[in-house]
């Protein structure tokens, strides 16, 4: 198991290395630059402003240069259009927001979805079951951008309980809605999930070898079924994890949060070049930290998956 | 008085095509210590009347008659004291032993826990006895091997676990489900040895479910043979293969591979199972049998002196 971590955080080297490369030549196919306006620069401020970057320099010079800054000085470069900041600055004051209310969703998703999913299934086809994969359906269809004019709605407007936006040092009020907004769907999702995987399991052969030994059904769900109930859905957490920290354009605009969605959309606009290249290779960082998290709980889970890393 | 008995057994399930009639008005006994086998192919009624035993029916399943253990009626048994039975004084040992053991559960735990639930035994002692029951059903390098999970067993080494998980309370009845059918030819003999020593050895009774009469021979003392979820005939076993009084079990035993002048001569019974959704009204084995006559699809046989067939033994084929 240890020499299977070590083995997969050496991979991220090469890997984050071509990600670097590629990115940095494909943002520069697209048209335009940072510093392309309606009205052009005069070629002399231009030649200032260009060589102020170093973007006077050839392209794998200022390639070389990126990624030296990054291994020697953990230096992600200074925006291109977010005046007198740099990428590191940007991403400390974003990130902390996005992961603060990214990981509370994760949370709210799991706490609610995983228990709603496994009474449905063991109430299999009674009330409660057509009554939560009934909102679990409804919940599934409602995208974020319907969910929080609605949440807002009710709970600013209405009945003046939440702030509608803002962050405000990231106090609980103003984590709830976004949370809840980014979340429901996923919660939907795992809850469904978990309910048809839960059923799978009740009828697979060794549940039944459990009932002949007489354990109760409490035990039966806890100690038998409920870690092979739970692999799918921890598959699909995978990336709907990511996704959540990473933030999600909508929410960061809609509720004014300020985290790094707003950025990445910010930073796409005005062709920020190291803005977005940096927020890649966080995203990245994410996505990979995050499946070699899932897949030691996936082994820790499945000894047959274990014994094969 | 017999350890368990069965009177007027009757099991349908409710289906969208209608009631399906899968065990009809079976009856039989068995006594401390006896071995009787169930006998009949694919979807006879065998496993369900096992199931019905232990009160592990599907719920779709409607159960009528008597299932009397020890002088318990288990079919009105509150779920409790059926569960203080289950593994303690009947186990059921099943067909598949690639599926029948949780996969994400080490060995150890799977044998330890039913004598933790029915012995109130600690981890330690739990882990004690399942070493012994592992070494009881010879599982090489037992010591080592109860952390290992059932992937790393082989089919044959599962099975041993699987009976390994049905003896470790020393039961008094186990229903052994086609035991070695999902194993290959060489490994069948050494489980169905290993199930005769442990039996001799505990005496415990044995109610062996297959439908391979040559799995029978050497093991059982009675022999109960069933067809359409109802019993054909039954009779000790040295009186099924010597002299079968009913056209089905005879019919059986020429289907067992039998090596005559270095022959092998294997006929199967021509024709399919009955249809179930009906109740039955005639004989259910007339559409295949040889000997039918054109009252037979016009009564159901009583069950008398052994045998349920209208036509005397002596006028068969
Ligand atoms: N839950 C259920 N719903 C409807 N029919 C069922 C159900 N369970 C079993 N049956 C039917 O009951 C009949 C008897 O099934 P059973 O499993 O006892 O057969 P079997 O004799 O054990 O056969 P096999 O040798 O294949 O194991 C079959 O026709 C089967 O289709
Ligand atoms: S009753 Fe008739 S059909 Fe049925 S087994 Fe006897 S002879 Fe055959
Ligand atoms: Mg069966």
């Amino acid at each position: 198991m240890f020499n299977y971590t070590l083995r997969r955080l050496l991979t991220v080297i090469p890997t984050l290395l071509v990600l670097i490369v590629f990115s940095f030549y494909l943002m520069r196919l697209a048209p335009g630059g940072p510093f392309t306006s309606e009205k052009p620069l005069p070629p002399a401020v231009m030649q200032n402003v260009l060589e102020r970057y170093g973007m006077d320099q050839p392209l794998y010079v200022q390639l070389w240069t990126y990624i030296k800054n990054i291994v020697f000085h953990f230096d992600f470069g200074p925006s291109f259009a977010q005046k007198d900041r740099t990428v590191n600055d940007v991403i400390a004051q974003g990130f902390p927001v996005t992961l603060t209310y990214g990981f509370w969703s994760a949370v709210f998703v799991l706490v609610l979805g995983i228990p709603l999913g496994i009474v449905a299934a063991l109430r299999h086809n009674s009330i409660w079951d057509y009554t939560m994969t009934g909102l679990a359906i409804f919940s599934q269809i409602f995208p974020n951008f319907v969910l929080a004019p609605i949440l807002v709605l009710l709970f600013t407007l209405s009945w003046g309980l939440l702030p509608g936006g803002g962050w405000n040092g990231g106090q609980w009020e103003y984590i709830v809605m976004p949370a809840i907004a980014l979340g429901t769907s996923y919660m939907a999702g795992v809850a469904r999930l978990t309910r048809g995987s839960m059923l799978e399991v009740l009828n697979a052969p060794f549940i039944l070898t459990a009932r002949a030994k007489g354990l109760p059904e409490r035990v039966i769900i806890w100690r038998h079924a409920l870690k092979p109930a739970l692999l799918p859905t921890l598959t699909y957490m995978g990336p709907v994890f990511v996704y959540m920290i990473t933030g999600s354009v909508f929410i960061d605009v809609f509720f004014s949060t300020g985290g790094i969605g707003q950025d990445f959309i910010d930073g796409a606009y005005s062709r920020d070049y190291s803005m977005l290249l940096g927020l890649a290779i966080l995203y990245s960082l994410l996505t990979f930290a995050l499946n070699l998290m899932l897949d030691l709980l996936y082994a820790w889970i499945d000894p047959k998956v274990r014994s094969s890393l | 008085m017999s350890l368990l008995s069965v009177e007027n057994l009757q099991i349908r399930f409710r289906t969208g095509d209608g009631l399906v009639h899968a065990v009809n008005d079976v009856s039989f006994d068995i006594a401390e210590g006896q071995k009787l086998a169930l006998v009949g192919e694919s979807g006879s009624g065998k496993s369900q009347i096992a199931l019905a035993i232990m009160g592990l029916l599907a719920k779709n399943a409607e159960v009528a008659g008597k299932v009397r253990f020890d002088g318990r009626d288990l079919l009105s048994l509150p779920a409790s004291q059926l569960n203080a039975l289950r593994a303690a004084q009947i186990a059921l040992i099943f067909q598949d032993p690639m599926s029948s053991l949780n996969p994400y559960m080490t060995i150890e735990r799977q044998l330890g826990e039913v004598v933790e639930l029915h012995e109130g035994a600690s981890r330690a002692e739990a882990r004690k006895r399942a070493l012994e029951v592992m070494e009881a059903v010879r599982i090489p390098d037992a010591r080592n091997r109860l952390r290992a999970y059932p992937h790393e067993f082989s089919g044959g080494m599962r099975q041993r676990i699987v009976i390994a998980m049905a003896l470790i309370c020393r039961p008094r009845l186990i229903l052994a489900d086609e035991p070695t059918t999902a194993l290959d030819v060489t490994v069948q003999a050494q489980i169905m040895a290993l199930l005769d020593e442990i039996q001799r050895d505990l005496g415990t009774a044995v109610l062996l479910i297959t439908h391979d009469l040559g799995v029978v021979a050497g093991f059982c003392d009675d022999t109960m043979v069933l067809y359409g979820g109802r019993v054909m005939e039954a009779a000790p076993t040295p009186a099924i293969f010597d002299a079968p009084g009913h056209p089905y079990t005879r019919g059986l035993l020429r289907a067992v591979p039998r090596i005559t002048d270095g022959d092998v001569t294997l006929s199967a019974i021509p024709g399919s199972p009955p249809n179930q959704t009906a109740a039955p009204r005639a004989c259910p084995f007339a559409p295949r049998c040889v000997d039918a006559i054109p009252a037979c699809h016009e009564m159901l046989p009583d069950f008398r002196e052994g045998r349920a067939c209208i036509r005397p033994v002596e006028e068969l084929t």
